[in-house]
């Protein structure tokens, strides 16, 4: 088995799988910990579908990039969807089907209507569950990634106590002087920044569970919001890496083979959680 | 000059105004009780004092060197917070942040400042403590220490008291009282009317009958007698 994997690492196309792989799943697991405690647990899936319609209308327009168009128009749902959070006339779980549902639709028939290959159900089955695309990153694919990782996490680091502030309180964070508008309208960049990197490896379908499972888990281990943002940060890197070697190994997909570990790292923090914290209900 | 001067002050949702033509003033010093029906807009009268909401009309006015930021707050819980998985000291602190700007770490006055007020409020053995483990009233005190850290002069407060047992209850008032013996300025909202009486200094009553004033021209006022009456005569059914 080692001789295999060292086989395999010979390939720069796997290290690549393997340091963007980790990157993304560690800027994902970070701001988890916000979404899943400001009750936003869904928005990564509802961004995710309209990056899928965005790309459909991206792969129109025949961009080498299409990170261009793609990128804005998630940064733009997710501030409208976060703004939905606050008293406004549709509520905002029904605002996040309504938006994420549409998307899929435009996007699907998008993708009907304009071929860009002869294999649709193929290219949309890649970008719903990620396939094999994770392995077939260029240099500059690994770069942008790696950017924009530092980028994520230094800004989390940097705004990590208002963060903290808004998350846990917004109307004392806000009647302090917090300017709390403006902190959310940074979350929701940073989720769609996460959507958009996170859709080459696990698809648009699977990127909600880089962001809410190794959250979770850790909020069943520990009890101050730092050690369960550090913890959902190691868990969700460990998971990452092991679901890609192990996908290597098995020939299974990549995507789905990180989300299955971190279902089965869950079911562990879980079990562990109740011996850990028995008194907790 | 006064703390805060109200004038002529409109509140409501939507240009739906509940209330209309509100004056008062509050001085350094005061325990100022607000009462009144449910649905009379207490609520929304303190979120307008902390700039959370526009008001439909009039004015607030700052004064005495007091700073915008300088409110502290002790809202009324909400369910995100009741499995929040942050610890006693994380909290505690984040009342700190206006004092930061933009500055992404607190510094070490700030953290002592922290580590004064949850001594003051009696909880330091909770400090590495889960929030979501502690009782009803350790959380309020938890939540009043940071309120703490944000001001040194006025204490806005939103029912503080509500779903705590009776002598939790007493506790807290106990607390508050000497906090206001201390120089802190409290405005609080209650609808535990013998408590207002007994502890505050000024009442605002609000509702179809807007009254401000002492605490004992209150008790000799109209408005004041009839809602007494009702609010014992209504106990008195329960």
């Amino acid at each position: 088995m080692i001789d295999k994997l060292v086989f395999y690492f010979q390939f720069p196309f796997v290290r690549y799988a393997l340091i963007v792989g980790v990157l993304i799943a560690m800027c994902a697991s970070m701001l988890g910990v916000t979404l899943v405690l400001k009750r936003f647990s869904y928005i990564g899936d509802g961004l995710s579908h309209v990056a899928f319609g965005a790309m459909a209308i991206a792969g129109l327009t025949n961009l080498t990039n299409n990170m261009i168009i793609i990128m804005p128009i998630t940064a733009l749902s997710a501030v409208l969807l976060l703004r939905t959070g606050q008293n406004t006339k549709i509520k905002g779980d029904a605002a996040i089907a309504m938006i994420s549902v549409g998307a899929l639709a435009i996007g699907y028939l998008i993708m009907n209507l304009f071929p860009s290959s002869s294999n649709i159900t193929g290219d949309v089955c890649t970008t719903l569950f990620g396939s094999s695309s994770l392995l077939t990153l260029s240099v500059a694919d690994v770069w942008t990634c790696v950017i924009l990782s530092v980028i994520v996490t230094a800004l989390f680091v940097v705004f990590y106590n208002k963060i903290f502030a808004v998350t846990f309180d917004e109307n004392f964070a806000r009647a302090t002087g917090t300017k709390a508008d403006r902190y959310n309208l940074l979350i929701a960049v940073i989720i769609a920044v996460i959507v958009v990197l996170a859709m080459k490896m696990v698809g648009t379908l699977l990127i909600s569970a880089l962001v809410i499972f190794p959250a979770v888990s850790a909020m069943r281990l520990f009890n101050s919001y730092r050690s369960v943002t550090i913890c959902a940060v190691v868990i969700s890197v460990v998971c990452a890496f092991a679901g890609i070697i192990i996908s290597i190994l098995a020939g299974t997909p990549v995507g789905s083979t990180i989300v299955a570990v971190d279902v089965v790292a869950f079911i562990f923090c879980y079990i562990a959680g109740m011996f850990v914290g028995g008194a907790r209900a | 000059m006064a703390l805060l001067t109200i004038q002529n002050l409109s509140l409501g949702y939507e240009s739906r105004a509940i209330i209309e033509g509100l004056n008062f003033t509050v001085n350094e010093g005061q325990y100022l009780c607000i009462v009144g029906e449910n649905g009379s807009g207490k609520t929304t009268l303190m979120k307008t004092l902390l700039g959370l909401q526009d008001p439909l009309g009039g004015q607030i006015l700052i004064g005495d060197g007091l700073k915008k930021n300088e409110i502290g707050y002790l809202p009324q819980q909400t369910l995100v917070q009741r499995d929040f998985p942050a610890s006693v000291r994380e909290i505690v602190l984040s009342g700190c942040q206006s004092r930061c700007g933009l500055r992404p770490f607190y510094n070490k006055a700030e953290k002592q400042l922290a580590a004064d007020n949850m001594e003051r409020m009696g909880i330091t053995q909770f400090a590495n403590r889960c929030y979501r483990d502690l009782s009803g009233g350790q959380q309020q005190r938890v939540l009043l220490a940071r309120a703490l850290c944000a001001t040194q002069k006025i204490l806005l407060l939103d029912e503080p008291v509500s779903g705590l047992d009776p002598k939790v209850t007493a506790e807290m008032y106990s607390l508050i009282k000497k906090l206001n013996d201390e120089g802190i300025t409290i405005i609080m909202i209650s609808h535990d009317i013998e408590t207002a009486t007994r502890y505050a200094s000024h009442i605002l009553h609000i509702g179809s009958n807007i009254f401000y004033g002492t605490k004992d021209e209150y008790l000799e006022s109209e408005v004041g007698r009839f809602f007494l009456r009702n609010q014992k005569g209504g106990e008195a059914d329960d």
